[in-house]
């Protein structure tokens, strides 16, 4: 290969006839052979070249989605000699079980008060960062902090500032004469504190995204808006907000996708709950729930069908955000 | 003075412009010390629990009770060896070093290949292959982890590395990054002049692809990297307590009825400060990144 490589460079370099006369001197059996193999490798090349991401899409993303809908149909037992069908008794089961509901619910509160407040201080604070800062990399930087931090170790240290006794949360709350929350036992102050894990980590990353989509707004808009008289604010709801719309869709579907499979923070959250989310589940959430039945109570065919619902959960939300996407971006490629 | 005054001109489009435009949108003003007042409030939330995690991880445990110290105590290091007794913290370093490195390197190289031949290779089912790709995006594969764990029992892969290097090895939102990236740096023009020299498509892309789309390439590396270093359900499954990553060995040493506050935070620091050094150093390129991707995707 290296050879043919040089002496090609070799022959470009002279001061040369155009290349097909070239070719056509090495003769007919020569070329042929040549032809042959770079038609392969034209033709075959993309198809090599794409073939490891579908092959692995296939063996570790599909085929293990699709046989969680065929385990569902089984009381599949770790370590069990046989797993009888059940067909859909899985599911029956699923949806009487009231811990699952609480699971769903639960699952998208912690989401709603985690996406919601969010987005606008993610947005507020692009606007404060597309000010003309001295150092702006810096202040970037900064607020991309919590970004890099490592999840299990943030949400460690975040069971530890909610701590019910000793926590600073509690502490702080005290000092301006608040009563101490019970962040654990409480549902909705446990979604509140582990809603708090999620915007804080998330936060600074979405506004730089929001940041990178003001910058790209033309400037000439502002100015005609500024000719017509339009004040900051007017500017900004009328101009601002409205086209950043895709990227804020943008945001919210991918931390949809995120958000509904939320595992981490509710499992780390208070060291003696574990899976349970909470001595009644206050904060179990549904990958949690589904960790617990699957993984501890050795319970797959339960645990697959509760992740086959998500899954489709999942799905039908982001392709509504899609269809709604399409709809509101006019124009762009994604 | 002097110096302040020519400093926006070189962020902003041009002098002339600027001035003309200064009361026009907010984003040309100079902020007031409020805008600073609030983000440095901003960023000081963002570091406290950092610095609330070395604070506890430097004072002993029975500190905490009533009144917490503010400042930092001399206890770290012992702290820190009480770590090192408890969970095996070097062997969990070295094997997310590991799965990391590997993962990073195989998601750089494989999405750039899928990348070059997405953007600039003419083939029959491009348009359809690459939709299903951005549509793959969307599915939530972590819910198809029960399947897998039992294919890997049953392969005996379950405790190894590989079990959780693996199923990472290429990524969908790898090979969108890659595309949307080349498909701009590589001119077309600079394919075909390699071709018309008679180089394959493998020495095209090694050539004429790969040189233009380091910085990319880079991005896609370092966002890589932090990914796969916090996985942590799928090693929490698959991994045990002898062969752990960072994030589970953190996990064991936080479960447990009585928790040792100091220890684990102690724990929580050591595990923290590679990744704030690695911060330090590429921050500027992980935002630059940010930004990039959010106005591409």
């Amino acid at each position: 290969m290296t050879t043919e490589l040089t002496v090609t460079r070799g022959r470009g370099a002279e001061p040369r006839p155009p290349r097909r006369d070239d070719n056509d001197d090495i003769g007919p059996g020569k070329l042929s052979w040549r032809y042959r193999l770079t038609r392969l490798d034209v033709k075959f090349s993309p198809y090599v070249y794409i073939a490891p991401f579908f092959i692995l899409f296939a063996v570790v993303g599909l085929f293990p989605l699709l046989y969680t809908a065929y385990i569902s149909l089984f009381e599949w037992e770790l370590g069990a000699d046989e797993q009888p069908f059940v067909g859909i008794e899985n599911y029956t089961a699923l949806l009487a079980d009231s811990q699952f509901w609480n699971a769903m619910v639960n699952t998208f509160s912690i989401f709603a008060i985690s996406t919601i407040p969010q987005l606008i201080i993610a947005v507020l604070l692009a606007v404060l960062l597309n000010t003309a800062l001295r150092g702006r990399t810096g202040w970037r930087m900064g607020v991309l902090l919590p970004y890099v931090a490592s999840l299990v170790a943030l949400t460690i240290i975040f069971g530890d500032l909610f701590g019910v006794q000793y926590g600073t949360v509690n502490n702080i709350l005290e000092l301006f004469g608040v009563d101490r929350i019970d962040w654990q036992a409480d549902r909705w102050w446990s979604h509140v504190a582990i809603a708090t894990m999620v915007n804080w980590r998330w936060t600074g990353y979405n506004a730089l995204i929001v940041l990178a989509a003001m910058q790209a707004i033309p400037r000439d808009v502002y100015e005609a808006a500024w000719v017509d008289g339009a004040s900051k604010v007017r500017q900004f709801t009328s101009i601002t907000l409205p086209m950043l719309r895709p990227t804020l869709i943008f945001v919210v579907v991918t931390s949809t996708i995120g958000g509904l499979q939320i595992f981490t923070e509710p499992l780390l959250f208070s060291p003696s709950a574990g899976a349970n989310g909470g001595a009644t589940h206050q904060y179990q959430t549904v990958v949690l729930y589904m960790y617990q039945a699957g993984f501890q109570s050795q319970d797959l065919g339960y645990a697959s069908a509760m992740a086959w619902i998500l899954f489709m959960v999942i799905i039908v939300i982001a392709g509504i955000n899609f269809l709604l996407t399409r709809r509101l971006a006019s124009s762009g490629e994604a | 003075m002097a110096t302040i005054t020519d400093r926006p001109t070189a962020t902003g489009p041009k002098p002339a412009r600027r001035r003309g435009s200064k009361r026009i949108s907010l984003a040309d003003r100079r902020p007031g010390f409020v805008v600073y007042g609030i983000l440095i409030a901003f960023i000081l939330g963002s570091a406290f629990p950092f610095y609330w995690s070395f604070l506890v991880a430097s004072h002993d445990d029975q500190k905490f009770t009533a009144d917490a110290p503010l400042l930092p105590g001399g206890n770290f290091f012992h702290n820190a060896g009480r770590v090192l007794d408890t969970i095996p913290f070097w062997k969990a370093l070295g094997n997310s070093i590991l799965v990391s490195g590997t993962v990073t390197v195989s998601v750089v190289v494989l999405s750039t290949l899928a990348g070059f031949a997405f953007a600039k290779l003419r083939f029959k089912g491009r348009g359809p292959l690459m939709v299903f790709v951005v549509a793959t995006l969307a599915v939530p594969t972590q819910l198809g982890i029960i399947p897998l764990y039992m294919a890997m029992a049953e392969y005996g892969w379950s405790g190894t590395l590989g079990a959780v290097i693996i199923p990472n090895l290429v990524t969908a939102f790898g090979v969108f990054w890659m595309r949307q990236y080349i498909a701009d740096a590589v001119p077309d023009e600079l394919i075909e002049a390699a071709r018309m020299d008679g180089c394959s498509m493998i020495r095209t892309f090694w050539h004429v692809c790969l040189p233009a789309v380091r910085p990319a390439a880079a991005m896609l590396g370092i966002f890589t990297f932090m990914m796969s270093w916090n996985d942590f359900l799928w090693p929490l499954i698959v991994l045990n307590a002898d062969n752990p990553t960072m994030q589970v060995a953190l996990e064991k040493l936080q479960s447990g009825y009585y928790v040792d506050n100091s220890l684990v935070l102690a724990g929580t620091t050591m595990a923290t400060v590679p990744i704030l050094i690695v911060f330090l150093v590429l921050g500027r390129q992980i935002v630059a990144g940010i930004m990039q991707g959010a106005v591409k995707g």
